[in-house]
């Protein structure tokens, strides 16, 4: 299992490593750069700034003082003067002296601020949208996959299915106008935009994660229908176990494990969904910074989102796998 | 005589008798009430697409600027918040935008737009991923292990950060395009198009490696088979074994794939121009007309509930004809996901 472990967790690091390097490529395959303007800079000024930025570098010394800002740990003294260059997203003082992890690099389009500020601010949004989104799709879509196979071909099934076909076949950008159309301009129940409070949640995290709920209710339901057909539920049954025990103590532990699955990957989605979401209902999150700055050419921004994004993607599937591996040891010998 | 009639007749008895799985699957598909309403829709959604410019009852670029935002007298039925301020005018059947381009236009070549997208995505990507794939699963070994783990990076790469950068890419590099070269030649077939040319090619860019996995998977448990072995004995090159012997073995899975990667698709695009990284403008696509209506939605709300119906409703469609596609063509999977 350790073995399996640091395994994936390699294989996790060359990904990221891949994708920093695509993304890195493609920035700069782009032509323009951070600094031009409709009315343009007098030279000197775009000599200093690109001086200051190291703009002017070879690309792949460009590449790797940039990953080496973020990876290598950086040890100065408490008292050294803040600079937008130098700030990191993680100090922690000792005595004297400070050590300093992970800085993202100035944002080059805000000047005041640089990419740590913009993770610690937005960040946290993106999150909760995610995880409350994920929260839906738990809530709504494992009782709806349950009761429909345990009733199955009757209206609860139908019904079931149905809810998860709608939630499918309508994407954000279509469930969100409507549900603000409905619920905030009709019948004044939620507001439309905003974050920050409980009701300002509701209708995103729906509109985010019904579509993903849909996905869920029909993996239970498909899983559940499998289990309630093996041998030991027959043979729970038979030893006259009510049928609540049967189906809660027995059937759903193992058909969940395909649910458990796709967790990963859902959650994957739902972070990266929440780019549209957060257009959609006016949310200060992540998603509108990393729009704009590709169209600054606001290279640590894009650099940044799109790292920060890959990593949650490839530690929840590391996570998954995991799981996995744990609840079913095939896995590790293969 | 008799004999050899007997023998014609009886011929004729199996070749009417005779069943494959294509004409069992359209049966079991006709018989899916589902499917066939989906289907149904998709073949108007063609229809309308090809016909546009008949059925459309202005053009959907020329704009009225003192139309602009005006209702029909029956919108006051279904959104009678607009009353007090709506300017009405019966000229337009759902309404006009912004701008005063007439929405039942715009809705209507939309279809152009999405559906050259579930057209051309599942072409481009199918390419991509069969080719990959086969040149993976035939070689193996070594081949096989580099290629598949590219696909697993690619996969980790969060598709939509993706297809927004590529998009960002193709979108500026246009402007720096000279007449001529590969980059000026696609620039000028883009531009024709709308802007949906690069569109194809992002989809396409980031929707294949599903495909090739399937492709490799499927290619695997074949090429052990005799009739590969037997081609291989009687001299077949690589390259006639894989396009005679190969692929039309596999081909019917990842037709099925694709029919239900095809809303994912419908989707992207509409996402691409929702941000504004899609079609160029005046080209209509449902998700500019979304975004731009959202803009409004407590003024004007047809605006972008209109745009969001049609586009619900070809989801619906290729879901349902996509779903009933994999229930005919693989009964075992009834019912489990996607």
């Amino acid at each position: 299992m350790g073995r399996y472990i640091v395994r994936r967790f390699l294989w996790m690091l060359l990904v990221i490593f891949v994708v920093s390097l695509i993304t890195f490529s493609l920035q700069h395959a782009v032509p323009g750069g951070p600094f031009d303007r409709e009315k343009k800079l007098p030279a000197e000024i775009m000599a200093n700034l690109q001086d200051k930025y190291h703009l002017n570098d070879p690309l792949p010394k460009q590449y790797v003082d940039y990953m080496a800002d973020i990876l290598i740990p950086h040890i100065t003294t408490k008292d050294e003067v803040p600079s937008l260059l130098t700030d990191a997203l993680i100090k922690i003082d000792i005595g004297d002296v400070r050590i300093k992890w992970m800085n993202w690099g100035p944002s080059y389009a805000s000047r005041s601020r640089t990419v740590n500020d913009i993770f610690k601010a937005q960040l946290p949004i993106s999150a909760q949208l995610g995880l409350l989104a994920m929260l839906v799709a738990l809530l709504i879509g494992v009782p709806m996959g349950i009761l429909a196979a345990l009733r199955q071909n009757t209206v609860f099934d139908y019904l079931g299915m149905g809810v998860a076909i709608f939630g499918v076949s309508v994407p954000v950008i279509v469930l969100g106008p409507i549900l603000i159309w409905i619920f905030a301009v009709t019948l004044g129940w939620f507001p439309a935009t905003g974050w920050g409070t409980l009701k300002q949640a509701v209708m995103p995290s729906v509109a985010l994660g019904l579509a993903s709920s849909a996905l869920i209710a029909r993996l239970t339901r498909a899983s559940l229908l499998q289990v309630i057909r093996e041998d030991y539920i027959r043979t729970a049954r038979a030893k006259g176990l009510a049928e609540r025990m049967v189906i809660i103590g027995h059937a759903l532990k193992n058909a969940m494990i395909p649910v458990v699955t796709i967790l990963g990957p859902m959650f994957a989605a739902l972070t990266t969904g929440t780019f549209i979401t957060e257009q959609i209902f006016g949310i200060p999150g992540m998603g509108k910074h990393f729009i704009t700055s590709i169209g600054n050419r606001d290279y640590p921004v894009i650099m940044g989102t799109t790292l920060l994004y890959s990593f949650f993607l490839v530690a929840a599937n590391l996570v998954v796998d995991i799981t996995y591996a744990w609840l079913d040891p095939r896995i590790r010998y293969s | 005589m008799t004999a050899q009639s007997t023998t014609a007749g009886v011929t004729a008895l199996r070749v009417r008798k005779e069943t494959n799985l294509w004409v069992d699957a359209f049966g079991r598909l006709i018989r899916n009430r589902a499917a066939v309403v989906g289907g149904l829709i998709v073949i108007c959604l063609i229809l309308t697409a090809i016909f546009a410019p008949l059925l459309a009852p202005r053009d959907y670029a020329s704009q009225v600027l003192e139309d602009n935002n005006k209702l029909p007298s029956w919108m006051l039925l279904i959104f009678p918040s607009t009353k007090p301020y709506a300017q009405i005018s019966n000229d337009y059947p759902i309404g006009a935008d912004y701008v005063g381009r007439d929405m039942l236009s715009r809705i209507i070549y939309g279809t152009r737009v999405s559906l050259s997208v579930a057209l051309m995505g599942p072409l481009i990507s199918l390419l991509v991923g069969l080719v990959f794939g086969t040149i993976s699963g035939y070689f193996g070994k070594g081949v096989d292990n580099v290629m598949m783990r590219f696909v697993d990076i690619m996969y980790a790469f969060p598709t939509l950060l993706l297809i927004i950068l590529l998009m960002a890419f193709f979108r500026s590099t246009t402007q720096a395009a000279v007449t001529g070269t590969l980059r000026g030649t696609m620039t000028a077939i883009d531009a024709k198009l709308g802007g949906m040319f690069f569109i194809y090619i992002g989809i396409g860019l980031t929707a294949w490696m599903g495909m090739a996995r399937l492709a490799r998977g499927q290619i695997l448990s074949l090429k052990e088979k005799e009739f590969i072995e037997a081609a291989r004995t009687i001299g077949a090159s690589d390259m006639r074994i894989m396009v005679r012997h190969i692929l039309p073995n596999i081909i019917g899975p990842l037709i099925v794939a694709e029919t239900l990667a095809i809303p994912t698709y419908i989707t992207f695009e509409a996402f691409l121009s929702f941000i504004g990284l899609g079609v160029n403008p005046p080209t209509p696509s449902w998700g500019s007309m979304i975004s731009d209506g959202s803009a409004a939605l407590r003024t004007y709300p047809n605006q972008a509930v209109f745009p969001a119906l049609a586009l619900a409703i070809t989801m619906f469609a290729f879901n349902f004809l996509g779903d009933g596609l994999r229930d005919a063509l693989d009964p075992r999977m009834r019912g489990t996901m996607k």
